[in-house]
C-alpha cells in the first residue's frame, strides 16, 4: 500500500517532520527527478516507511524555477544527509541548510557545474579529468594521528577509503570516501526498453543479484497492475532465500577472518561452496542470475533439483550447526565479538538502518514481514531481534535466520504447485511517465527501486536505493571508541556491499 | 578444544583436483552456434543486452569477452542455432604485441610461482566473491604455488575486475605502476575484458585494456572459480 502527496517547497520540513513522527515512520529514500520535459520541473520524491500500517508514504515537490532549492531535511532525520549529498551531486539542487554539501558520489576528478543525471546532459560528451579538492575531515590535536587505508586493500576486497583519526590505538573518527565503483547505472538504463536493462540492472551487486532483480522486476509489475503465477511467486521465494543463506553462511566464515580463526574461515568458506554449486546446479549461474525476470521467473523445478535443494540443506544445516557451536565455545572468540562495534538503538534509528544491522540494534523490522511481497506473507517465520548492537548480535542474527531460511524453502518446496511450466509473461505497453516502486529484503535488508517509464517502455527514470546504502554511515558511528584492530571485524559483522551503493 | 580438533579431522581433505567438479546440465558456458540450421534472422544480435553476437559473412560470430551469458539469445533464436555448453575453459592469451613487456620471459623470471594483487577497478563484487572462493579448502590456490598478496609491490600479476570506472582510474594506473616489471595483467569477467557490460556512461572508462595493457583475458559472468584457475595456468603455461 502506498499514499502519496504534493507539497510547496518551502511546507516540505512540515510535512517531512509530520511523517517522520520523531522515527516512526524512518525516511526510507529520498531522491531528485528532472521533470523539465513533462511538467517543466525538477521533482524531488521522500519517501517513508510505515511498517505498523505496512505502507510507504511519499510526499513530492515541485521545483519550477532556478536556482532550483529545497530545505534540507537533515535537521529532522540525519538519513537525509547522503540522499541530500547525492541530489547536489547529480542535478545540481541545493538542500538549503545541508551542514555538509562535500560530493559524495562523484569525487574530485569531476568537473564542477556538470550534473549528469539531468536530462540535457548529453553521455556522448567527453568529461574532462579536474582536479579538484576532495576534503576529508580530520581530527587535530596533540597526539592525533591519522591512518589512511585504501582505495586497494590489502585483500579480496571492494574498494573504499577509510581516513582513520587515532588517539593511540583508539579510533576517534572514521571518514568513509566511497563511490569508487560509481558506474552511473541509473543514467545508462535511460532511454532502454526495461527488458533490456534489465541485464545490468540485475549486475549492480553481485552478492544481491536477486534482491534487485526481484526489487526492478516487482516495481515493473506493480506499475503494469500484472499478478505473478503462483509458481513464479515461490521460486523467487526460493531464489531469495538461496541468496541469503549462502550470503549468511559465508559471512560466518568471513566473520573469523577478521580475528584469524582458521578453523572458522575453513568450514565456512566450504559450506559456502556447497551451496553456490547448488545455485549453479538450480540457475546455471553460481550467483542465481537469470532466475527472475520482469513478468516472472526463467526456470522451471523439476523434482530432481527440489530433491537436490533438500539432500544439500541437510548437510549445510548440519554442518553449519557444528561451526556455531565452536564459535560458541571458544572464549578467545567471544572476547572479540561481545561489546565491540556497537551501533546503539538510537543510532540506528536515525540513521533509518535496515536488515541485520537493524535487527541486532534493537530495531524489529523485515520488509518481508512488514511490506509482505510475494508469498512471504503465507509462509510461517521468525524475525530474530538482538538489542546489545554489537559485532556479537550481528552474527547471531545472521545464524538464527540461517535457520528461518532453511525452514522458508523447506516451506516453499513442500508448497510449491506441481507445474514445469517456465512461467513468464510480457510486459503490455505501460502508461508513460507514470512511476512504480518495488522492494526486497536483501541479505543486508530492504532494497528499494522506483521506476518512471518514458515512451515505447524505455526507463526514464530510475532510483536504486539497496541496504547498504542506509547502513554505511553507520559503520562510521559503529567504530568510534572501538581500538583500529577490531575496525576490520566490525566491518565484516555489518558485511555491505560497495558495488549496491556505487551502482 | 575437543570439539575443534574433533571438527578438524572428521572434515577430512576436501580439496579437489581442479577441473574435476562437475558442471550441471543448466550451465550457462561457451556459447555454441550450429551455423548450418542458423536462418541468420539476427533476432539473437539484436536482443543481446551486450551485442556481443555479429554475422559475420555466413556465420554467426560470438564475442565472448563481451557475452554475459544470460541466456536471451538461446530463448529467443527460433531455429534452435544456439546453445549454452558447458565449457567454461574461455581465458584467452593473445599473442603479445611488438614491444610489449611480455612476455616468454616473464614465465621464465617467475618459474612455477606466482603472487597476485587484486584490483576491482568497477566490478559488481561477483568477480571479487570468486577470486576469495580460489582460498577455500576447495580449491586450495595455494597448493599451486599461487598465492594473493597485500601488495603490488609484491605482486607479479593484477587480478583486474570490473569495468574502469572514472573514479578508480588513477588507483589503477597507480596501482600498475606500483608493480615490479616483469608483470601480467588478467582481465576478470566480462565487463573486465569488454567494458560494455553497462552500456555507454559518464562515470566509466571502458575494459581494463583501455587503461592498461592486458595479457590474459577470463570471460565470465563471474567467471567460476575452475574458470579462474584455467585462465592462470594458461597464463604460466602450466596447461597440460
Amino acid at each position: 500500500m502506498q499514499t502519496y502527496e504534493q507539497v510547496a517547497p518551502a511546507a516540505l520540513p512540515m510535512a517531512a517532520a509530520r511523517l517522520y513522527n520523531h522515527g516512526e515512520r524512518p525516511l526510507t529514500a529520498m531522491f531528485a527527478n528532472d521533470e523539465r520535459t513533462i511538467n517543466g520541473t525538477m521533482a524531488i520524491y521522500c519517501i517513508f516507511a510505515d511498517s505498523r500500517q505496512g505502507r510507504y508514504q511519499t510526499v513530492k515537490v515541485s521545483l519550477a524555477e532556478q536556482p532550483w532549492q529545497f530545505p534540507s531535511l537533515v535537521s529532522i532525520t540525519p538519513a537525509a544527509a547522503w540522499y541530500e549529498r547525492e541530489i547536489h551531486d547529480l542535478f545540481g539542487i541545493i538542500p538549503v541548510g545541508h551542514p555538509d554539501l562535500r560530493p559524495l558520489v562523484l569525487h574530485e576528478n569531476w568537473p564542477e557545474g556538470l550534473y549528469p543525471l539531468r536530462k540535457d546532459f548529453r553521455t556522448e560528451i567527453l568529461v574532462p579529468v579536474a582536479n579538484r579538492e576532495y576534503v576529508l575531515p580530520a581530527v587535530k590535536g596533540e597526539g592525533i594521528f591519522e591512518v589512511p587505508v585504501g582505495p586497494i586493500h590489502a585483500g579480496i576486497i571492494e574498494p573504499g577509503h577509510f581516513r582513520f583519526s587515532q588517539a593511540g590505538e583508539h579510533m576517534i573518527k572514521l571518514e568513509a570516501k566511497l563511490f569508487f565503483t560509481h558506474r552511473g547505472i541509473e543514467k545508462s538504463v535511460e532511454g532502454i526498453p526495461l527488458e533490456r536493462a534489465f541485464y545490468q540492472i540485475e549486475r549492480i551487486c553481485g552478492a544481491c543479484t536477486v534482491s534487485h532483480a526481484w526489487s526492478f522486476s516487482q516495481a515493473i509489475e506493480r506499475l503494469a497492475q500484472m499478478t505473478i503465477s503462483r509458481q513464479a511467486q515461490y521460486i523467487r521465494v526460493l531464489a531469495a532465500e538461496l541468496e541469503r543463506l549462502y550470503n549468511h553462511v559465508g559471512d560466518t566464515g568471513n566473520l573469523c577472518a577478521g580475528m584469524g580463526f582458521a578453523v572458522g574461515i575453513s568450514q565456512g568458506s566450504r559450506l559456502k561452496e556447497i551451496l553456490m554449486n547448488l545455485n549453479e546446479r538450480l540457475a546455471g549461474n553460481r550467483f542465481l542470475r537469470g532466475i527472475i525476470t520482469p513478468g516472472g521467473v526463467n526456470i522451471c523445478l523439476t523434482k530432481a533439483i527440489a530433491d537436490d535443494i533438500l539432500a544439500t540443506l541437510a548437510t549445510v544445516e548440519k554442518e553449519f550447526i557444528q561451526l556455531v557451536e565452536l564459535l560458541q565455545d571458544s572464549e578467545a572468540f567471544a572476547d572479540r565479538v561481545n561489546t565491540t562495534g556497537v551501533l546503539s538503538h538510537q543510532a540506528a534509528l536515525e540513521l533509518a538502518v535496515v536488515g541485520v544491522a537493524a535487527r541486532a540494534s534493537g530495531v524489529n523490522c523485515d520488509s518481508r514481514r512488514d511490506f509482505a511481497y510475494g508469498v512471504y506473507g503465507e509462509l510461517d517465520f521468525k524475525v530474530p531481534v538482538y538489542t546489545t548492537g554489537d559485532v556479537a548480535a550481528r552474527l547471531w542474527v545472521r545464524v538464527e535466520e540461517v535457520q528461518q531460511s532453511m525452514s522458508m524453502i523447506r516451506q516453499v518446496l513442500s508448497a510449491m504447485p506441481g507445474s514445469q511450466e517456465k512461467s513468464k509473461e510480457a510486459i503490455e505497453p505501460l502508461v508513460p511517465y507514470t512511476y512504480g516502486m518495488g522492494w526486497s529484503e536483501s541479505a543486508r535488508g530492504q532494497n528499494i527501486h522506483w521506476v518512471m517509464v518514458g515512451e515505447n517502455n524505455e526507463i526514464y527514470r530510475l532510483f536504486v536505493r539497496s541496504a547498504s546504502y542506509p547502513n554505511w554511515p553507520a559503520v562510521t558511528v559503529a567504530a568510534i571508541g572501538n581500538i583500529i584492530p577490531d575496525f576490520p571485524l566490525i566491518n565484516k559483522s555489518f558485511e555491505l556491499c560497495y558495488a549496491c551503493i556505487d551502482r | 578444544m575437543f570439539k575443534l580438533l574433533r571438527k578438524i579431522i572428521t572434515t577430512g581433505m576436501v580439496t579437489e583436483p581442479w577441473d574435476a567438479g562437475a558442471v550441471g546440465p543448466n550451465f550457462r558456458g561457451q556459447l555454441v552456434v550450429k551455423n548450418e540450421v542458423c536462418t541468420r534472422c539476427t533476432a539473437c544480435c539484436s536482443i543481446c543486452p551486450v551485442e556481443a553476437i555479429a554475422i559475420n559473412g555466413d556465420k554467426l560470430v560470438i564475442d565472448h569477452q563481451a557475452c554475459i551469458f544470460c541466456g536471451r539469445c538461446v530463448e529467443v533464436c527460433q531455429d534452435n542455432a544456439l546453445k549454452h555448453s558447458a565449457n567454461y575453459k574461455l581465458a584467452t592469451k593473445p599473442v603479445p604485441s611488438e614491444g610489449s613487456l611480455f612476455k616468454q620471459d616473464v614465465i621464465k623470471v617467475l618459474g612455477r610461482s606466482l603472487a597476485i594483487r587484486h584490483v576491482d577497478a568497477g566490478s559488481c563484487n561477483a568477480c571479487d566473491w570468486e577470486m576469495t572462493a580460489l582460498t577455500n579448502p576447495i580449491y586450495d590456490l595455494q597448493q599451486y604455488g599461487i598465492d594473493f598478496v597485500a601488495s603490488p609491490r609484491h605482486a607479479d600479476m593484477l587480478m583486474v575486475t570490473g569495468t574502469v570506472t572514472r573514479n578508480l582510474t588513477q588507483a589503477l594506473t597507480m596501482t600498475y605502476e606500483a608493480t615490479p616489471t616483469p608483470k601480467l595483467v588478467m582481465a576478470v569477467g566480462s565487463c573486465a575484458c569488454s567494458g560494455a557490460t553497462y552500456g555507454t556512461s559518464y562515470a566509466i572508462r571502458g575494459g581494463v585494456d583501455s587503461i592498461v595493457p592486458v595479457d590474459i583475458y577470463v570471460p565470465g559472468c563471474p567467471p567460476r572459480p575452475q574458470a579462474l584457475l584455467h585462465g592462470l595456468f594458461l597464463a604460466l603455461d602450466r596447461l597440460k
